[in-house]
């Protein structure tokens, strides 16, 4: 094969990969701007004839859709911060802390790894239920404070700051938290945002957990709505492609500005061990 | 002394966290799982008795146990193969030295990983609408048959299969770019030389160096889609006929919608047993391939 003909063929095959990646969402974000009943007509149009913003107003003013994007909001943000600091604390700790049983207690968290979530599922709505927890921003809120995978991440990053810079820390007076703060915190920066929009977008799109523990329409967070929206307005397509744009496009802005960070996650939290 | 006592301090929120809202129900769901914890435990407690392995018992003699099992292997037999061949796919052309605007291209493949999947499904189910979906106009304007995608049984998990692909291959595709980089280039250099062809480099030099990475990736995308759930719920509800009804969607339904919390806890059970062995054979497969 010639080297023209490999490279057209190769370029070739990526636009058309791309094509089919990116086609849907376009397509969400056309049909979005259809005047109602046009999505449903023969041929399917790909653009809108009048392009209109109907299908979002009927959204946010009649089917609550501002009410689900706070509650959205409200409950991947609070993770997310929380977590943030659960986790930095724990895996710096378990990299850089000595102390009697650390190896073997790590080793019990990463074993747990391999649980499926769903096993603590029915149990843990009956605790949060005695607790008076279910049907609030809690229920999604309070399990999620924490992860294996997160004091994962921040175990191996953080394994790579010098003793000898803690060290003299201490030599110097400072105390643990000092250091903590003042020192390790800096250090961390990179795996902080790593971590934190991993941990603001699996909270976002999370559904099968919100779905048991928000019982009530007025805590629902925007997949569980729109899950619950499309089973009652099968044949409305265009008001359901701007729910899709509502709920997609805050989580791809976001990836997009900090892309490299979430990739270089991606692949630190990929090699195990 | 006093790093000991921060260290405890440092790790104790987190571990609070894991312990009481993870690993401690881990533990009573197998308690559970011998209880026939039901409506009217949930109402009294004193209702709730012991009854041993009667709800393992039952499942095993319910024929919706075995289809949802049967569904649910059909979707990690097909999907995580077709899913890891798109990442490799996508990961080699990506790499490759002629590829031109490499991270504009790397960004538009990785984007659908980033999506909320149920507003993905409800897009691409309204593109395998049989009616007004641009799929089946395409299909038309072909001239090839039209297919009631989500409609018809035999089609339903093919096609929530498909969906599947589209969702999550740019995930596996970019650790597969890594892999393929630490491969050392004087390899394909001395290959070349040899006068091998592209398809032999493939099979003799890129598919073994691969090996550490395909193995992960491969253990990591069985363990996902064992967890099948949300994409039959928001696009067929696990019908046609119960043709895509998965374990987990019959956990929840047990569980969440008739209140059988005791059943719904077998399930789980049987369900991870049956991922742990899976992925254990997997490794160990591996390994015996390994030379010593």
């Amino acid at each position: 094969m010639s080297p023209r003909l490999a490279k057209g063929l190769i370029n070739g095959l990526l636009i058309g990969a791309a094509a089919v990646a990116i086609a849907p969402l376009l397509y969400m974000l056309s049909v979005s701007f259809m005047p109602q009943g046009q999505a449903s007509s023969l041929p399917p149009p790909v653009l809108p004839t009048h392009p209109t913003l109907d299908n979002y107003r009927q959204l946010f003013m009649n089917a609550g859709m501002g009410r689900y994007l706070v509650n959205s909001l409200v409950i991947s943000t609070s993770i997310t911060l929380v977590s943030l600091a659960f986790n930095l604390m724990a895996g710096y700790a378990f990299a850089k802390l000595a102390f009697r049983g650390r190896q073997r207690l790590f080793q019990l968290l990463l074993g747990a790894l391999v649980i499926p979530a769903q096993v603590a599922m029915l149990p843990l709505f009956l605790l949060l239920k005695y607790m008076g927890l279910v049907n609030t921003y809690g229920a999604v809120i309070v399990p999620a404070l924490a992860t294996i995978f997160g004091i994962f991440l921040v175990r191996q990053y953080a394994s790579g700051i010098p003793n000898d810079l803690l060290e003299a820390a201490r030599i110097d007076g400072a105390g643990e938290f000092r250091i903590f703060a003042t020192i390790v915190m800096p250090l961390l920066k990179p795996i902080m945002v790593t971590l934190a929009i991993f941990t603001f977008l699996a909270a976002w799109n999370d559904f099968m957990w919100p779905l048991i523990a928000l019982t009530g329409q007025e805590h629902y967070t925007l997949p569980i709505a729109l899950a619950s929206l499309s089973r009652e307005h099968v044949q409305d397509s265009e008001l359901m492609m701007a729910g899709s744009v509502v709920t997609i496009l805050p989580v791809l802005v976001l990836f997009l500005a900090l892309q490299r960070y979430y990739l270089e996650g991606l692949l630190l939290g990929s090699v195990k061990g | 002394m006093n790093t000991t006592r921060a260290a405890w301090l440092f790790i104790t929120p987190a571990l609070i966290v894991l312990g009481l809202f993870f690993l401690l129900p881990v533990v009573a769901a197998l308690v559970l799982s011998l209880t026939d914890y039901d409506l009217y435990a949930l109402a009294d407690i004193r209702n709730l008795r012991f009854v041993a392995l009667d709800n393992y018992w039952t499942l095993l003699h319910r024929p919706l146990f075995w289809s949802a099992l049967g569904h649910t292997l059909y979707f990690v037999v097909v999907g995580v193969p077709l899913s890891l061949m798109a990442s490799l796919g996508a990961a080699m052309l990506l790499n490759s030295p002629l590829a031109r605007f490499k991270p504009f291209f790397r960004t538009a493949l990785f984007a659908p990983v980033v999506t909320t999947v149920v507003a993905v499904a409800v897009i691409w189910r309204y593109l395998f609408n049989t009616k007004y979906g641009l799929i089946n106009y395409a299909f038309d304007a072909m001239g090839l048959p039209t297919v009631d995608w989500l409609g018809d049984p035999h089609w339903a998990m093919p096609t929530i299969i498909l969906f599947a692909v589209w969702k999550n291959f740019g995930y596996n595709m970019i650790i597969f770019m890594a892999g393929l980089q630490a491969i050392p280039g004087d390899l394909y250099e001395a290959a070349r030389i040899d006068g091998a062809s592209s398809f032999a480099q493939f099979r003799h030099i890129t598919l073994p160096m691969l090996k550490p990475t395909m193995l992960m990736v491969s253990i990591l995308t069985v363990s996902g889609y064992f967890q099948l759930f949300a994409e039959p719920y928001v696009m067929t509800e696990g019908g046609p006929l119960q043709s895509t009804t998965s374990v987990l969607y019959l956990m929840y339904e047990e569980g969440f919608k008739w209140w059988n919390l005791g059943s719904a806890s077998a399930v789980a059970f049987i369900l991870f047993v049956i991922m742990f062995a899976v992925t254990a054979t997997m490794l160990r497969l591996s390994k015996r391939g390994e030379p010593a």
